[in-house]
């Protein structure tokens, strides 16, 4: 049935050392990569070959190893860059991980407050409106509620249909003159929705705000050209794609990134300092206070280096079928009840569903026992919890690594949820 | 990993049954706990007549582990004294961090000492302590409410 793919799934396990692992007496089944992914060796080894060999702080030392430790990490901006479709690497912004990079947005709102002369694109106040979805991740949803609290805009969102899609009807009401910026979910991390982008840009221009996405769950996934989605801003994070945790990436446009003011403030952010004020660096730099991740960088660029050697069309297509096959196959499952769209189109190979009263912790405990590693809770997305009425629900993700055999598993293992608990 | 020694019996029939489940009145003390990781959540109520626990009531949703240790718990709480109680919640307080290193005495224990194997699961220790941890804060509320001073 994986004929047809383009990828060598086998030849791609084996770069995966941790897939090898038993659990108990049990091969792993890793289906939470929504979570996190793993790791191939490549990455792994890209890393310890900077660390042994190149290690030095960038950007301050005229030493060799300072010289090739700054070209290591702006070569992996400028990979990442590329990766995206983004117009220059200075628009590549090095961070943390997804949650920061979309907190960087959302307080150049909140500073640009404080300052008169601040670019009006960043002006947020009493009557401005901010606008999200209902199938957002906390890290998509806090910083936007949070910056509308203290600045007095209002906080609106986007509503999910039944079948898990965004209630695209609505959007006319939704979004109105007053929004200031739209920060929407690319791939939604609890249902598995690849959201339509062009009818919620195209509004947002229509009403003049900002619109970003985040793209936590499609980076990974699937290609995402920046420029392609006209969007002024996204975010994304290292770990979610074969890359090491400790980095994120914020993409914005040039002219935004200039009008911006920084969000954390220190060394390397600087052009000129006296003890009564600063001049900030230009973008990307303005952007990196203190020392950033270098050697994470390192191992992103080659994650990316993996990703784009196998191609993410073709990414993107496995994981399609994946996804289908995963429905299909739970569908099966008497008692399971999928939320999200349940057919596998617009949709990511990531499933979540509940089980005929038997608690999500209980269904991943059992799976557990079986080696097959999923996530239950509420993925850090309760709105969409309370959308669908449940507390939490039971994740299986699958990504460029996962065989239709250990979706087999995880639909027999289910079959043991129900012995116990029956 | 051994599953049975988890999911006792014991166990699954509390989960099933749960013994003094639903909210009741009178009470002097009530607490609602969730557990941020997974979303469990239980309401419970203390009623306290002089040194006695004269009533314990709940209301929880939550997986099996938590609901079978409330269940457990009211079993072992309701009717003793408050210090009794007291006492016997920080001897399965201790049960649960043993790592899996301590039985659990089933002369006072009794049902929770099939909870020593949830000991060994970190992740889940949080769940079998969700429903105690209430009754400790109802009981706190209580003694707050009633102006009784407990040492």
């Amino acid at each position: 049935m994986e004929a047809a793919s383009k990828l060598d799934v086998e030849a791609i396990r084996a770069d995966f050392p941790i897939l090898q692992r038993r659990i108990g007496d049990k091969p792993l089944a890793y289906l939470d990569s929504a979570a996190t992914s793993q790791k191939p060796v490549q990455v792994v080894e890209a890393m310890r070959r900077f660390t042994d060999h190149s290690n030095a702080n960038i950007s301050r030392s005229v030493h060799t190893l300072g010289a090739e430790a700054t070209e290591a990490y702006e070569g992996a901006r400028a990979k990442v860059a590329a990766f995206i479709g983004a117009p220059s690497p200075d628009e590549v912004v090095f961070t943390k991980n997804s949650t920061e990079s979309i907190n960087l947005m959302a307080y150049a709102f909140q500073n640009a407050a404080f300052d008169p002369a601040a670019d009006p694109r960043f002006k947020l106040g009493p009557g401005d409106e901010v606008v999200v979805t209902e199938m957002e991740h906390h890290a998509n949803l806090i910083p936007w509620q949070q910056l509308c609290l203290r600045t007095g805009a209002t906080l609106k969102w986007i509503g999910i249909t039944d079948d898990g899609r965004l209630d695209l009807e609505s959007l006319d009401e939704v979004i109105t003159e007053r929004c200031k910026v739209v920060s929407f979910v690319h791939v939604a991390n609890l249902l598995g929705t690849v959201n339509p982008t062009s009818p919620i840009t195209r509004r947002a221009r229509e009403v003049g705000a900002l619109v970003g996405l985040d793209a936590s769950q499609s980076v990974p996934h699937l290609p995402v050209d920046v420029t392609e989605l006209g969007v002024d801003f996204i975010a994304f994070t290292g770990h979610k794609m074969l890359g090491p945790t400790g980095i994120g990436v914020l993409w914005a446009k040039a002219d935004l990134l200039a009008a911006m003011p920084p969000f954390l403030t220190g060394g390397s952010m600087i052009k000129t300092v006296t003890m009564e004020r600063t001049t900030f660096a230009d973008a990307p730099a303005k952007f990196e206070a203190g020392t950033p991740p270098i050697a994470e960088a390192v191992g992103l660029a080659a994650a990316v280096d993996y990703l784009d050697k196998l191609g993410m069309a073709n990414v993107r297509a496995y994981e399609k079928e994946l996804a289908g096959y995963m429905l299909e196959r739970l569908e099966t499952v008497e008692g399971l009840e999928i939320i999200g769209p349940r057919v596998p189109i617009g949709r990511s190979a990531t499933v979540s569903f509940t089980f005929e009263g038997v608690h999500p912790h209980d269904v991943g405990q059992i799976l557990d026992a079986e080696g097959i590693a999923v996530r239950v809770g509420h993925h850090c997305a309760k709105p969409t919890c309370e959308r669908f009425g449940v507390n939490a629900t039971t994740r299986a993700s699958g990504y460029l690594y996962n065989t239709h055999e250990e979706i087999d598993r995880l639909v027999e293992a289910l079959g043991q949820v129900r012995k116990v608990f029956g | 990993m051994n599953l049975d020694e988890l999911y006792q019996e014991v166990i699954l029939d509390h989960y099933k049954r749960p013994r003094g489940a639903g909210l009741r009145e009178p009470y002097e003390g009530e607490s609602h706990q969730v557990n941020p990781t997974c979303g469990d959540e239980i309401t419970l109520r203390v009623h306290v007549e002089g040194d006695k626990v004269a009533d314990v009531s709940y209301d929880n949703v939550g997986c099996s582990i938590s609901k079978a240790s409330a269940s457990v718990m009211y079993e072992l709480v309701n009717g003793a004294t408050v210090d009794d109680a007291l006492a016997k919640l920080a001897e399965f307080t201790e049960l649960m961090n043993s790592k899996g290193q301590s039985e659990g005495d089933e002369e006072s224990l009794e049902d929770a000492v099939a909870f020593a194997g949830v000991s060994k699961y970190p992740m889940r220790v949080k769940c079998a302590l969700l429903g105690w941890k209430a009754f400790q804060d109802a009981l706190i509320r209580a003694e707050a409410s009633s102006g009784r001073t407990n040492a």
